[in-house]
């Protein structure tokens, strides 16, 4: 019963989704109000009823349901509860399942909170939003249905994939649809105001929140993703370029550029057509990389599923939603006025600079990624694109970028001063110097760029707090002026200064981690003994355990240092005989400050030693940890004053304002 | 669930019961110099029944393989790109992870370069296309009404004219 409750649900939220694509966008076109409104209720009642349908599975799951094929194929009766949560969207079907309440759920956002929206950009951001509903509904309905129910009722499930019976899926999944779903907001409003056709400030006023949340959730779900990787695949690298990857990458450097753009468009009214093509793009790429991945065209071996009526109707919706939208851009854009001038050297110019390098960075990645199967297509030659071609391309593009990161903030709207930016940024540069110079005399040549990389994160770090300590007057020495000056600069900037600290925060992690992570491979036996790094690891003996839906065996290591105990580490093998003896590799990981120790098992000798991966990671934490505080940063910006309050009226910009 | 397929590789590499792992104990050689030449060497070499990753990642029975090869060119002699070109002459193209510079691959390398010079050129283009006599021209300068406002502010120790520089 429940089950068919969630499919009829699903089912009402099509048919709502598609009233609320045409009812509001006709309302507008007629400056009929009562057709315009009916979007409100029609988007709060659809993300009930997707809502529903989501408790729906998500109760068949909880509650063991095997008839339902879905719940059959990834789930076991004895998996600890939170798999059983969390399975819901490690599967095709759940997983769209997930993307279209998230949808439905912005919607519903935007109908609730949108009061300050002029009637008419509600109403057709709320008809864009449900187009692009309706054709997920229509997806799940015809090619994913998640509540089909088995003819015969089996005993047991046949259990989720163990690499996925991790808290990774719990937190990675819903941060990366949050964060692809996020840019439909800013997509939706860009095709509203090409509809419209005119754009403002207050446009990237409203804009700006969504696309900021987006781009925490994204930047939180990408760095998870990568720490899971890193801990659960055992071989210690976090980020490895794979289609895959770059896919959730893409979408996430155009929109950290769309960020900067729409600043720009916010407070200068300027390079509003490269914002609207931003937007599109940045929300063309989340669709790439939520669907494009599954449709089995970018990678022949995938998790959930490679049907190819799915891949069609996919690539179908691609085609639509992105080439529609831009050939609406090309149509409409020309009329979209183009707003305040500035000079070569001003905050503007350098948030340009910010735009193309970030825009390049990102079309290289999207052709690294695509270029073979274009080449394999055409001529039938196969080639790979791997890490070694990223790393040549995408690095040297990131340098100018971050040298430039400390600049843009200093500059002054308009006009800017860029011989006095350079001089305030003196004591960044003797900080960074000092960074290049302490590395180059402890590493000589034998590193060659990990001074120049250490040099820059701080040069990052820096620079990104000099604005900060000049304008709270650090060197006032009164506590109380430094903390009312603090609390009386708006959140945004302290946004921006924290956000850019990370990333010289996360570029001293990637450069330390790859620069002098070290490595041991060896065979042991029980109570020898393996150093690395001044760490010794002494191997005790194999444990076995009994977990819930797997047997595991651990080896028991003690970890010293200097004689003396520091922790113990066991690293495991988890073999799941509910998946046919399907196992997973468990590294062990030991936290010294931000430098991990990290020990992979192998496979056991005749002899009895056992093969294994010891790591050295030194400060490879920073690379997550910035990534996190990256995300802080742009929590801070959100709960600006500004975007709380949102967007003035248009009524209110016609009296004069105070200079800013 | 992006990172499942890099997942699912593995854990298809695990199916066997005895699941093997990347560069092994005995594939090591003594040599350091050698062997640190020959990880190199892996990391630029693809796994070909794997997606996407260097035979130094991958625990594919053929990546072993591999690396063994690898390290037997090493050990004959070989220079770093004798044993690329070995390989590339065994496998094809297909096994570098690093495509080289022919003309199928000329614009995957140039495309950076090209994308970014397109996008200079587009904003010059844009900037070019400014109507004449821009209100910059005359922004430089401030009136000595301006000026004197200016120094007041500059003088007044109230912190409400902070000025608001976000982002």
């Amino acid at each position: 019963m429940i089950p068919e409750l969630g499919h009829y649900a699903l089912v009402l939220a099509l048919a709502l989704a598609l009233i609320q694509s045409w009812s509001p966008a006709m309302g507008a076109r007629k400056g009929d109000l009562a057709l315009m409104k009916l979007a409100d209720s029609t988007a709060l009642a659809q993300f009930a009823f997707v809502a529903v349908a989501f408790a729906a599975l998500t109760y068949c799951y909880v509650t063991s349901d095997f008839s339902v094929a879905n719940v059959y194929e990834n789930s076991h009766s004895q998996m600890p509860l939170i798999y059983k949560f969390t399975s819901v969207w490690g599967n095709h079907e759940g997983s769209m399942l997930l993307w279209v309440l998230i949808l439905a759920l912005f919607g519903a956002l935007v109908a609730w909170f949108g009061v300050n929206l002029p009637a008419t950009l509600k109403a057709n951001v709320l008809a864009v939003q449900s187009w692009v509903a309706s054709a997920f509904y229509l997806f799940i309905l015809l090619t994913s249905n998640p509540f089909r129910r088995l003819a015969e009722l089996p005993a047991e499930g046949r259990d989720l994939n163990p690499i996925l019976q991790d808290f990774g899926l719990a937190v990675h999944p819903p941060m990366l649809y949050l964060g692809y779903v996020g840019f439909s907001m800013a997509f939706s409003f860009a095709v509203a105001a090409l509809i419209e056709g005119h754009i403002d400030a207050a446009w990237a006023r409203w804009v700006r929140p969504w696309t900021l949340l987006a781009w925490i959730c994204l930047t939180l779900g990408i760095a998870m993703g990568s720490y899971w990787a890193y801990y659960e695949l055992g071989w210690g690298g976090w980020w490895f370029w794979d289609p895959v990857e770059n896919a959730s990458l893409m979408p996430w450097l155009a929109g950290t550029a769309l960020l900067h753009s729409a600043v720009v468009m916010e407070k200068r009214n300027s390079l509003k057509v490269w914002t609207i093509l931003l937007a599109i793009l940045t929300f063309s790429l989340s669709l790439i990389g939520t669907f494009l991945v599954r449709s089995g065209v970018l990678t022949s071996v995938h998790t959930f599923s490679n049907d190819p009526a799915r891949g069609l109707f996919i690539l179908v919706i691609l085609m639509v939603f992105i080439g529609g939208s831009l050939a609406l851009f090309a149509w409409r854009a020309p009329r979209l006025k183009q707003g305040g001038l500035f000079a070569p050297i001003s905050r503007e110019s350098a948030l340009v600079f910010n735009n193309l390098f970030l825009a390049t960075a990102c079309a290289t990645v999207f052709v690294g990624t695509l270029y073979p199967l274009l080449l394999e297509a055409l001529t039938g030659d196969k080639i790979s694109v791997g890490p070694p071609f990223f790393n040549l391309t995408f690095g040297p593009l990131f340098v100018p970028l971050l040298v430039a990161v400390p600049f843009g903030p200093l500059l002054a709207w308009k006009r800017g001063d860029l011989y006095g930016v350079a001089q305030r940024l003196l004591a960044a540069c003797a900080v960074a110097m000092l960074g290049l110079a302490t590395t180059f005399a402890f590493e000589g040549t034998k590193a060659v760029l990990a001074p120049f990389g250490i040099g820059l994160a701080f040069f990052v770090m820096a620079g990104a707090i000099t604005d900060m300590v000049e304008r709270i007057d650090l060197r006032s020495l009164s506590i109380e002026t430094i903390g009312r000056r603090a609390a009386g600069l708006p959140r945004s900037a302290w946004g921006t200064t924290v956000a850019h600290f990370a990333l010289g925060v996360t570029l001293l992690g990637i450069v330390c981690g790859t620069t002098w992570s070290s490595e041991r491979i060896v065979a042991l036996k029980p109570t020898q003994t393996v150093s690395l790094s001044g760490y010794d690891l002494s191997f005790d003996g194999m444990v076995t355990k009994e977990g819930s839906n797997y047997r595991e065996t651990a080896a028991h290591f003690t970890v010293r240092t200097g004689g003396t105990v520091i922790g113990v580490m066991e690293p495991s093998k988890r073999v799941f005989p509910s998946r046919d003896g399907m196992s997973t590799t468990e590294a062990a990981l030991l936290t010294r400050g931000v430098s991990q120790l990290y020990l992979s098992l192998g496979d056991s000798n005749a002899d009895g030693s056992i093969a294994l991966r010891l790591y050295y990671k030194p400060f490879v934490l920073l690379i997550w940890l910035g990534a996190v505080v990256m995300a802080l940063g742009g929590a801070l910006s959100l709960s600006d004053r500004r975007l709380r309050i949102g967007a003035p009226r248009p009524a209110a910009r016609v009296l004069p304002q105070p200079a800013e | 669930m992006i990172w499942c397929v890099r997942l699912v590789l593995v854990v298809l590499a695990l199916l066997g019961a005895n699941p093997l792992h990347a560069v092994q104990v005995d594939e090591i050689l003594p040599n350091p110099v050698l062997e640190a030449r020959a990880r190199e060497i892996s990391h630029e070499l693809r796994c070909m029944v794997c997606q996407n990753q260097s035979i130094d990642d991958s625990e594919a029975p053929l990546a072993r393989d591999l690396r063994l090869l690898v390290r037997e060119r090493l050990k004959a002699g070989d220079s770093d790109n004798q044993v690329l070109d070995y390989m590339v002459a065994r496998y094809g193209e297909f096994v570098l992870l690093k495509p080289r510079l022919s003309w199928h691959t000329a614009i995957l390398w140039g495309a950076p370069l090209a994308i970014l010079l397109a996008g200079l050129f587009a904003i010059g283009f844009s900037v070019l296309r400014r109507p004449a006599g821009s209100p910059l021209a005359e922004a430089g300068a401030l009136s000595e009404a301006e000026r004197q406002k200016l120094s007041a502010i500059a003088r007044s120790p109230s912190e409400q004219q902070f000025t608001a520089r976000e982002t």
